[in-house]
């Protein structure tokens, strides 16, 4: 962390800031990349942002079970808590006519968005309390339970963006979005 | 000069009792047409109060509703879900005008309200920028503000009305997850120019300072089009359920891209692709593709009075009263019907008429007493009208679980009673 003196603030925005700036009260602090990555946690579906660390689903079992089931429930099939959501199965329910069963296997379309969001806002009452390796080996339990990698496959910042998803293709644009 | 031949006033406009909407306009009603003040016979005599006669209290340093009012609140489940995850609704049915109060404007949280304290805040830009920016409360708050009035809806509003059949449910629990409120702070776009955008940025990824750290993706166009980082709701400091201490308002928007407790605003190429617009807030169709991105909340109305609940006591004149708003625009026009749709008569609006906010409507209506359903059917200024619930169903059926806009109706049974039903 390091911390530019007042006068050299004023330099800096002198240089740098644009004409058509000019009137505007330009009060944001100059931060560095470094310092802003404890709240990088952004992760891209091309894998942007995902951190050191790896995991497989026989590491991820144990940790799911003791920190993500009593609200998932067992296997990640029937939850306990409604909003909690199933995390598994459902694939083919999307198909026309049927009752969609909308899951990690069945619906998302990343499974970077899995590691995302598990680091974000999980475990639920202890959020943003996983190592890398955890949300790694949690992750890849979860895309075990639904049978899209083995469980000794290894998910890294390298391998997890490769994951294709069952419904990888299944989202269009809207069409009367604002242009 | 051509003089024009008016219907009198009270005169049938549309089937099953609607009148013309002049009595909004001119402010009279021939009496005799409605029935009106005939079954009534003389009223008691006018007893001195108690109230009138001692002091009242004295001042309050924040003032609350009438002790008599304590009905007027937000419903929300009970547990067992966990406290303050899912969402609260406005009590439409007992307000009126445009503006939600603030304690009553819908809440939906995803790991509860967070309790900040401003000081310690941090709003972060990043990304592709020139220069990554950090701001305080202290320093958003110097900076020049605009206020405007809009509504937030949740994308997630009226899902109910997807059910196969009707449910028991009143206008809270069906369409309260609308809001509006007059928000005041500061152009998104000033401080993303102070940053310096580079090329290559298409989109923004908003993230708030919860448990759950909600973000969603928002294209560069709307952030520096007409967003709003929100540092007051009506007048005063933002709600926390709300967003304390800043909100990011994208007006006509589904309302969980209007980030609460905002702290990071980081540009990118392309979308970030969350869980909150993959997993959730997108559109599963008739086949097994699903819209995603569905960002404008598009053109809806719902009648607040009659409603559920709200149970008419005699025949005789009633106000129709409702809601008409569309993310794309102004509110252009407002249809009412009381034969479910077979007649329909235009309400009067009530001004102001802004862009991407509520209006308030309101049609007269002489009550026969027999079976009637009400439906209110709104156009924006894009020419876009409120579609049915055949059409809705036709374009993307009953899967899709958000953005049900179609025209909802209530049925008025012999005894005055009001139900939700599909018509």
């Amino acid at each position: 962390m390091f911390t530019l003196k007042p006068i050299a603030v004023c330099i800096a925005m002198l240089t740098l800031a644009p004409a058509a700036q000019a009137q505007a009260p330009q009060l944001g602090q100059p931060i560095a990349p470094a310092d802003i990555a404890p709240w990088d946690i952004s992760i891209g579906p091309d894998g942007a942002g995902l951190p050191p660390g790896r995991g497989t689903a026989i590491e991820g079992e144990a940790i799911y079970v003791a920190k993500c089931q009593a609200c998932h429930g067992e296997k990640g099939e029937r939850p306990n808590v409604a909003l909690a959501g199933a995390l598994v199965g459902g694939i083919g329910t999307l198909a026309p006519d049927k009752t969609p069963i909308k899951t990690v296997g069945s619906f998302w379309p990343y499974a970077t968005t899995l590691f995302d969001y598990v680091r974000r806002a999980m475990p639920f009452q202890d959020t943003k309390s996983l190592t890398a390796d955890e949300v790694y080996a949690v992750s890849a339990y979860i895309l075990n339970l639904n049978g899209i990698i083995g469980p000794n496959d290894v998910i890294d910042a390298h391998s997890l963006p490769e994951v294709r998803m069952p419904n990888r293709d299944g989202f269009i644009p809207f069409p009367r979005n604002p242009k | 000069m051509i003089r024009r031949t008016h219907p009198e006033l009270g005169d049938p406009a549309a089937g099953n009792g609607i009148l013309s909407r002049r009595v909004f306009l001119e402010g009279t009603l021939v009496i005799g047409a409605t029935g009106a003040g005939l079954s009534c016979g003389s009223a008691e005599p006018l007893a001195v109060q108690p109230w009138m006669k001692v002091p009242g209290t004295g001042f309050a340093g924040y003032g609350q509703p009438s002790p008599f009012e304590s009905k007027v609140v937000k419903v929300f489940p009970p547990p067992p879900n966990p406290p303050g995850v899912g969402s609260s609704r406005t009590p439409l049915h007992m307000l009126e005008g445009m503006i939600t109060p603030s304690g009553l404007h819908f809440e939906r949280s995803h790991s509860g309200v967070p309790e900040i304290d401003p000081d310690q805040h941090r709003l972060v830009i990043h990304g592709l920028v020139k220069r990554p920016l950090v701001f305080t409360l202290e320093a958003l708050s110097r900076y020049p503000m605009q206020s405007r009035i809009a509504f937030i809806e949740c994308g997630g509003n009226s899902l109910a009305l997807n059910a196969p059949q009707a449910q028991p449910l009143n206008v809270a629990a069906i369409h309260g997850l609308l809001g509006c409120s007059e928000w005041t702070g500061v152009r998104l776009s000033t401080l993303l120019d102070e940053a310096g955008i580079e090329p290559e940025a298409r989109w923004v990824i908003a993230e708030g300072a919860d448990a759950a750290a909600m973000s969603r993706s928002i294209p560069l166009t709307k952030a520096m089009d007409d967003a709003l980082l929100c540092l007051y709701q009506n007048g005063e400091r933002v709600r926390p359920s709300n967003g304390y201490p800043v909100r990011l308002l994208l007006p006509g928007f589904e309302g969980n891209m209007n980030v609460k407790w905002l702290r990071r605003l980081k540009l990118t190429a392309g979308p970030a692709m969350t869980k909150d617009e993959t997993s959730k807030y997108t559109i599963l169709l008739k086949d097994e593709k699903a819209w995603q991105f569905v960002f404008p909340i598009e053109v809806k109305s719902v009648i607040t009075r009659p409603s559920p609940g709200l149970a008419l006591r005699e025949p005789g004149f009633y106000e129709i009263s409702g809601l008409a708003w569309s993310g794309n625009g102004s509110i252009r026009q407002v249809d009412v019907s009381a034969d479910g749709g077979r007649s329909w008569a235009p309400a009067a609006l009530q001004g102001p008429i802004l862009p991407k906010a509520p209006v308030r409507f309101r049609a007269a209506w002489q009550w026969n007493g027999s079976p009637a359903v009400l439906q209110s059917r709104a156009t924006d200024d894009t020419g876009m009208v409120q579609p049915t619930r055949a059409q809705f169903a036709a374009e993307r059926g009953f899967r899709g679980v958000y953005h049900y806009n179609a025209i909802a109706s209530w049925r008025i049974d012999e005894m005055g009673e009001v139900s939700n039903v599909y018509a």
